[in-house]
């Protein structure tokens, strides 16, 4: 059985997910699902905070890509921190860094939504 | 680098389910700690048979998790080579094209990623179908000393 956990947390405007563990074609639908909360929600500017992710296969970021376009439709998107070497050379591999912008730190991430409310 | 053991083979056979997916990788980063393999060679060996398992799983037996899946690992020397074989339907993995991520983004595509991930982790990758109806992945990598 992987090893995986989601929590969600809101700072201001943004929600924040943590992403900790394994993240494969098992453990996805775990994830999906609060973005389909975030979506019913109306929250449409996240921050998936991948201190803790030890792992991540095809299907974690297929999920990335099947809801980043709900996000940025609706003013909102969804940008990446705290992300292990290992981790973001995956998302490098698939070219990610041309689509979605990646934070070290999730103040820096949090902020960067915050200057875009700002008229 | 120091490889302990310089020839062996090992073998997983487990159902088709997303949840065996954990013990899969636990098996292939066993043995490849066992080659002697650095952490970063081991880490894209152990997606790329995450990968073939998720596509069989997928694909071949559209996640019915009462499908076989065997993986068979035999290192010799610096040759690190996994066989994935299962017996569900054919998949031509040849009809699959390069992903382009500004395109999927345009087209909302999700998938296809797998086969292009396992491409630029491996040495060689081959598909094919055996007797019996098995189908069959053969991923290698070459251990550099």
């Amino acid at each position: 059985m992987a090893d995986f956990n989601v929590n969600l947390r809101g700072i201001g405007s943004v929600s924040v997910i943590d992403v900790k563990g394994y993240l494969d074609a098992h453990t996805a639908p775990e994830l999906e699902s609060v973005f389909n909360k975030l979506i019913d929600e109306k929250n449409f500017k996240v921050v998936v905070n991948f201190d803790n992710l030890k792992y991540i296969s095809s299907a974690g970021l297929g999920v990335f890509m099947a809801y980043v376009e709900t996000m940025r439709e609706n003013q909102g998107d969804i940008k990446f921190s705290n992300m292990k070497e290992s981790v973001y050379n995956i998302f490098d591999l698939l070219g990610f860094p041309i689509l979605y912008e990646f934070y070290k730190e999730e103040n820096d991430a949090i902020t960067k939504f915050n200057e875009q409310g700002k008229p | 680098m120091n490889y302990p053991n310089r020839k062996f083979e090992k073998e997983l056979i487990v159902k088709s389910s997303t949840d065996n997916l954990a013990q899969i990788r636990d098996f292939i980063k066993q043995a490849a700690d066992d080659c002697g393999c650095s952490e970063e060679t081991a880490g894209k060996i152990v997606l790329a048979v995450d990968e073939a398992c998720t596509n069989i799983i997928k694909h071949a037996y559209k996640f019915s998790p009462e499908g076989k899946i065997c993986c068979n690992i035999k290192f010799d020397n610096t040759k690190f080579l996994v066989s994935i074989t299962d017996d569900g339907l054919h998949f031509d993995p040849n009809n699959v094209p390069e992903p382009d991520i500004v395109e999927y983004y345009k087209q909302k595509k999700v998938g296809g990623l797998g086969i292009y991930l396992i491409k630029k982790l491996m040495d060689e990758v081959e598909y094919s179908t055996k007797s019996g109806n098995k189908n069959e992945v053969v991923l290698v990598k070459y251990l550099t000393r």
